[in-house]
């Protein structure tokens, strides 16, 4: 990959070109997927629970049939072929068949002439419930083993139980010069994507459906779609209508999907849905609320000894991504500091609320939340400037880690530099007045994971290149642009490869009937995968245009130049080709012009079960420090300023990469300050306040200023040098402004969100002479396996396990892979 | 369930519009379902997010929260009527050029407020900025690259030539 | 999408065809002055008119502020915008604190059409209430519509839907008076005894009246101050709003009122805060006493965003504000 990764002047990429869909979306061009309608289209609305838990006991839609104008209902019985987006978790239903989850999980459905009267026929479907206790957090699942939410997992209410080790900590903890504990919690947040999911289909009497839809992952419908409709995917097209936000609330088939296309096959007219902001909420799939412990012992000057850590994840009714999202909280741990010996317990529950899933970061930012101040506090017990304490420990680029994740470029530590010196923090840190304070933070992220969900051979991106007469180049490719600029990328490197404008590239993307695989948009991946994809079809297009060329130009084809949409002579320039007519030459010679491209990913290093999540190609590095005022009298806090360096290999479209770090951290910034999915435990467990005014997401007034650094350090695995940008920004940011917090009043709220309320309390209790700390205060008791213990590189292990593995619950035997990887996606 | 309808005239985007739509329809629905207009988008239909902005008689409204009945004998502007023929407005250009579109969905909304504030105050300062679009939420850009597109927008429609600021499009280091 | 439920739509020019609408629609019928309120409500079926009534054609009701009469009392339409009666050049200068409060009302866009009557009248707010029909069945409904029991205080025989306001506390504290016009006549209301404490039935205006306009009390010796707690900068009701008014008489206070806002079903003058500063100078203890009096009545519900217990600590920190905010309005020679 990446001949051209070799320094030469890239004629587009890296510059700051207008994305090839600008214009649309300033006119209002687009097409969303609530945009499109079709003649005779019908509307469909879901029936939702009212209960948390319960049995389904009866389902009368006669009422609702009876109304003019209802054309169709559906209830479970209608579709009682289970799906899920991981291959270890299938457990949801389109409508529920015998049980209910959560309040809002979908009961039955409706096709009706207009959306009026879909919402009258609602009322007139009678179901009865047989309620059952709910379980309503965490905590409560791992206490309580019945009613079991699913009966399926590892144990009660316990969805996923994982115990991974890497070498002996206890005795790296014996080592230690200190020895440092602490328990965090990250409350759940929502993508809150700024488009409600739409949905249209279609069933055409021959035997074939189209599905448009606000999908990140129109492949996975395509899957998802085929097993609960028991179609042939051959006969289903899915189309991702570009996506109004996704951030990773996008990337689960949803029961909405499959039933409309279930209710156009069986009205055999056209049906969309459009769900409210309400149901927006349900189908959420958003941020794990994350309780954690983690216990490091280090050395005077820092270095790490060992490192422990447990999450316990409420994962809502449903499995989700979530067996992913749980090794995710013990994954990247070991990417960013040297950790020698790593030990990781991370559990997930089943509560009877909406399902949690992939959010920007996906199960990263609560670890890193939880480390970042973690090691804050660490630096102070050491007498260590934070910045200094990381500094000197950084993981060494091309290593392996403990857990056998194998580090590319690294630049953390130009990154720290950076915002060291352009925040003034040597000027700044345990030095301004009381009341305002500055913090710093670091992450990492994957540039896509290294596997796919479903066990497969095959490449996780494909590109096809169709080449015109009039010179004009075609990208095929199943990527989703979610707003993240995934199509214009496709188009930059096409046009860089080729030499022609941008804008003589048209992009043909997220269609299963017309674009080849590309595993969606999730886990930070397309930039680099299907990045990679576009560069091989692009540079074989170039091979086979070179050979006719060069024989017409009388130059040797290595001699030949693309650029400017001209072939030319590199030595004598004005000797040359238009584009156009080097295509109808290579046309000639070799019949019509089109290549295809293809990427997979590198092996994974380890070998263990549970290695699969965390490779990735290449890892994006971040370094934040946040400034904050804290207001004593209210506990209110302001974020003026955040300054961040981010690691990003090499920009493609530099305003593109600003711009998703500004987008980053502004969702950090909600995720700190405000943003929270809370719910009433006593009050059935209802979503506290689904709607747009009270789930708090900051407004142009709570924005804060953003200083961007771009550190370009080409990674070899990306397209000339690319890595992530979408996902990792926003991780440094809620554990940068806890740390400012403390430094600007001298109180840890060891959880997000960092509301006024607690940092009000903790001030009190400050003055008070107690701890001036809020936070959990204990991590429960759990039945934790035993450990699969893998010795690190550095103890001559090969990455494999040496124990563990025959403990491992029955049902996970016959899995080949447990799961794989994903994270929630930019935009 | 067929409801009686209402026939109003009013002007869409420069030109005079008849429509007949049931009374209980809003302006949103209106544009989008009746007219066709669906540039015009919808984040939650209660007011509490600010998508559905347009310009009514010049003021930028909630569209989900104005009946359609009402408009008889109005001007309703929506981002199909921003430009001018085959030439972006000014806005629009700042928008694409700088990227602040970039799920795009939230844009029309954003730019007729900009457009609304610029009508009223060709050279308004980042905070009138930040106040003139606190009612418009956007999920992707965190609102930087907005400002600064309507910063550029009002420097070309004072007849300025701007360009734009290089750290904007390029960040530092 | 969220949709309104059927209705038919009326648009009278004027009051006494409104009324007459009205009277003909009996309770099915509801008046709309700007829809902020109303139609969010409709569209989560709140409440479901057969008959809604505009008040937008009603020349009279969007009566810009003027100074009128001997005793030179402003009154204002109740159908002015928002964003009119902020940016109003007359409010502004004489009214600072009207436009103050008007100006942090949810967001520019909603301010462009939420009226001054309409956010007098605003229908009180709960975390139960301002809920879908499909989530408040969840919780088989509340009191206020369609259920048995206030989920706030569950043992309550009454609603306590909070009064979230910003311009009702301020009007209360200055003393205005409402115009209102129904079947009976015109009738003049002060502001304090326009709100009922009650979450259900929260207005002392029948249904069958309209709020016509607002009569602020000229311009003279006084001043006052509004403080709103929330979330965001933008969008969001107070969780708590004071308002504060001292006459001064040269530099004592001579008079007071506080008033609490979205801590109850209506504004809350707090007597106990005014008389701990009436006859001082505003001096630091005075102030302070004046925030803990206002601090022991102040009781949120859990009705809004954020906990009852940060909402009550902070009427202290607010009323403070508010008062040190007239002392140095007074001391830089602003005041009146």
């Amino acid at each position: 990959m990446g001949a051209d990764s070799a320094p030469r002047a890239h004629r587009v990429i890296g510059r700051a070109l207008r994305k090839v869909d600008a214009v649309a979306k300033v006119t209002g061009a687009t097409k969303f997927a609530d945009d499109l309608s079709l003649p005779r289209m019908l509307y469909a609305k879901l029936l939702r629970s009212p209960h948390p838990h319960a049995r389904l006991v009866r389902l009368d839609p006669s009422g609702a049939l009876a109304l003019p104008g209802v054309q169709a209902i559906l209830t479970g019985r209608d579709l009682p072929t289970p799906f899920g987006i991981l291959p270890v978790s299938q457990d949801e239903h389109a409508l529920a068949l015998d049980r209910v989850r959560f309040v809002g999980d979908p009961v039955a459905a409706v096709a009706a002439v207009s959306e009026d009267v879909a919402i009258a026929a609602l009322d007139r479907i009678a179901v009865e419930y047989e309620p059952l206790p709910a379980i309503t957090s965490a905590e409560e699942a791992v206490q309580r083993a019945a009613p079991r939410i699913h009966d399926y997992g590892d144990g009660g209410n316990l969805h996923k139980l994982i115990h991974l080790e890497f070498g002996d900590v206890e005795e790296g903890f014996r080592e230690a010069d200190l020895v440092v504990e602490d328990l965090l919690f990250y409350e759940g947040s929502t993508h809150l994507p700024m488009e409600q999911h739409a949905a249209l289909a279609d069933w055409s009497p021959d035997g074939r459906l189209t599905l448009w839809s606000s999908t990140q992952t129109p492949h996975y419908v395509h899957r998802a779609l085929a097993k609960v409709l028991g179609l042939a995917p051959s006969r289903i097209r899915v189309i991702a209508c570009p996506n109004g936000g996704g951030f990773g609330g996008k990337s689960d088939p949803f029961s909405h999907e499959i039933v409309v296309a279930k209710l156009a096959m069986v009205t055999g007219r056209p049906v969309k849905i459009t769900l409210t902001r309400e149901e927006v909420f349900y189908c959420h799939r958003g941020r794990h609320p994350t309780l954690m412990w983690v216990k490091t012992g280090v050395k005077r000057d820092g270095s790490i000894t060992a490192m422990h850590f447990k999450s316990l994840l409420d994962g809502g009714g449903y499995g989700s991504y979530g067996v992913a999202s749980t090794y995710y909280t013990g994954a990247l741990q070991t990417v960013t500091y040297q950790v020698p010996r790593y030990k990781f317990q991370g559990a997930r529950a089943f509560t009877n609320k909406p399902p949690c899933g992939p959010k920007r970061g996906h199960g990263t930012p609560q670890p890193r939340f939880a480390l970042e101040v973690h090691l804050d506090k660490i630096a102070e017990r050491l007498g260590m400037d934070p910045a200094e304490l990381r500094l000197r420990h950084l993981v060494l680029p091309h290593t392996l880690t403990a857990n056998y994740l194998r580090v590319g470029s690294m630049g953390l530590g130009r990154c720290i530099q950076q915002v060291v010196e352009g925040s003034g923090w040597r000027e700044k840190f345990r030095r301004l007045p009381y009341g305002r304070g500055v913090g710093l933070a670091c992450s990492s992220y994957l540039s896509g994971a290294g596997l796919p969900i479903y066990w497969n051979n095959m490449p996780h991106s494909g590109v096809q290149l169709k080449l015109d007469r009039g010179g004009g180049v075609t990208v095929f490719c199943g990527s989703t642009d979610i707003g993240q600029g995934s199509d214009s990328i496709l188009a930059y490197i096409t046009a860089e490869v080729l030499g022609v404008d941008p804008l003589d590239v048209r992009v043909v993307t997220a269609d299963t009937d017309l674009t080849p695989v590309d595993l969606g948009s999730y886990s930070s991946r397309v930039t680099l995968m299907s990045g990679n994809a576009v560069l091989q079809a692009a540079e074989r297009a170039r091979d086979l245009l070179r050979g006719p060329a060069a024989q017409r130009l009388g130059v040797p084809p290595q001699q030949l130049v693309f650029a400017d949409g001209r072939v030319f002579d590199a030595a004598d320039p004005g000797r040359g080709l238009s584009f156009a007519e080097a295509v109808e030459l290579a046309e000639a010679a070799g019949g019509t012009v089109g290549t295809v491209g293809s990427y997979t990913p590198p092996a994974a290093a380890g070998r263990y079960r549970g290695a699969g999540v965390g490779p990735s190609p290449a890892y994006s590095y971040t370094a934040a420090v946040a400034e904050v005022e804290v207001d004593p009298e209210t506990g209110v806090v302001t974020v003026p300023r955040i300054w961040i360096a981010h690691d990003v290999g090499q920009c493609i479209n530099r305003a593109a990469v600003v711009g998703q770090i500004e987008g980053s951290v502004y969702m950090g910034l909600g995720e700190a300050l405000m943003e929270e999915m809370a719910y009433r435990a006593n009050r059935n467990v209802v979503h506290r306040a689904p709607s747009m005014l009270e789930y708090k997401s900051p407004t142009t007034l709570e924005m804060c200023d953003v200083i961007t650094y771009l550190i370009e350090d080409p990674d070899p695995n990306g397209p000339f040098g690319a890595k992530e940008v979408g996902q990792g920004p926003l991780l440094p940011v809620p554990p940068a402004i806890a740390n400012a917090v403390y430094d600007a009043v001298g109180v840890r709220v060891d959880e997000v969100p960092i509301t006024p309320e607690k940092v009000l309390k903790a001030i009190k209790a400050k003055a008070k002479g107690e701890s001036g700390r809020v936070g959990p205060t204990r991590f429960p008791e759990i039945p934790w396996p035993e450990p699969i213990r893998v010795p690190p590189p550095w103890a001559g292990g090969d990455g494999q396990a040496i124990s563990g593995e025959a403990r491992r619950p029955a049902e996970f035997k016959t899995r080949k892979s447990d799961l794989s990887a994903v994270g929630g996606g930019g935009s | 369930m067929v409801q009686p309808k209402v026939t109003i005239r009013f002007e869409v985007n420069g030109e005079p519009v008849e429509a007949a739509f049931a009374s209980h329809k809003t302006l949103l629905e209106v544009l989008r379902e009746d007219l066709g207009l669906t540039g015009t988008k919808h984040g939650c239909e209660l007011g509490e997010c600010g998508t559905c902005t347009v310009l009514l008689d010049g003021v930028p409204v909630l569209s989900c929260l104005v009946l359609a009945a009402a408009c008889g004998g109005r001007r309703v502007r929506t981002v199909e009527g921003l430009a001018r023929g085959p030439e972006l407005h000014p806005l629009q250009r700042a928008f694409a050029d700088l990227g602040a579109a970039q799920c795009g969905y939230c844009t029309p909304g954003f730019l007729l407020a900009a457009e609304a504030l610029l009508a009223a105050n060709p050279r308004p300062s980042r905070e009138d900025i930040e106040q003139a679009l606190a009612g418009n939420l956007c999920r992707c850009t965190g609102y930087h690259k907005i400002y600064q597109a309507v910063e550029l927008a009002a420097a070309w429609m004072r007849g300025e030539t701007a360009e734009p600021d290089t750290e904007v499009l390029y960040g530092r280091g | 999408m969220l949709r309104l439920p059927p209705f038919s739509y009326e648009q009278p020019k004027s009051l006494r065809q409104a009324l007459a609408l009205k009277a003909d629609a009996g309770p099915e019928g509801a008046f709309v002055a700007g829809g902020t309120d109303l139609y969010p409500n409709m569209k989560r079926r709140q409440v479901t008119p057969r008959v809604v009534i505009s008040l937008a054609g009603v020349r009279a009701l969007a009566r810009a502020p003027s100074l009128r009469g001997s005793e030179g009392a402003c009154t204002v339409g109740s159908m002015v915008t928002l964003s009119a009666l902020a940016g109003n050049r007359l409010i502004r200068r004489h009214y600072p604190v009207v436009a103050h409060a008007a100006e942090l009302i949810s967001t520019p866009l909603l301010r462009n059409m939420g009226t001054l009557g309409g956010n007098l009248c605003l229908d009180t707010r709960c975390n139960y209430y301002d809920q879908t029909y499909e989530w408040r069945k969840a919780i088989h409904f509340c009191l206020k519509k369609d259920g048995q029991t206030c989920w706030v205080a569950p043992g309550s025989a009454r609603c306590w839907a909070v009064n979230s306001s910003d311009l009702a506390p301020v009007m209360v504290a200055l003393d205005a008076q409402y115009v209102v016009v129904g079947p009976g006549g015109e009738r003049l209301v002060p502001a304090a005894r326009f709100y009922l404490n009650d979450g259900i039935n929260y207005l002392a205006k029948q249904p069958d009246e309209v709020l016509t306009a607002v009569r602020l009390p000229a311009p003279d010796s006084w001043d006052a101050a509004y403080e709103k707690l929330r979330r965001r900068g933008s969008f969001d009701f107070p969780v708590l709003g004071v308002a504060v008014w001292v006459r001064w008489d040269g530099a004592r206070v001579a008079e007071a009122r506080v008033v609490l806002g979205a801590v109850s079903s209506s504004p809350q003058p707090v007597p106990e805060a005014a008389q701990a500063i009436a006859g001082t100078g505003l001096e630091d203890e005075a102030i302070e006493a004046a925030a803990l009096a206002a601090f022991r009545p102040s009781k949120p519900m859990d009705n809004t965003d954020f906990g009852l217990a940060w909402r009550k600590e902070m009427t202290r920190t607010l009323v403070r504000r508010a008062l040190l905010r007239l002392r140095r309005r007074r001391d830089e020679g602003a005041a009146r």
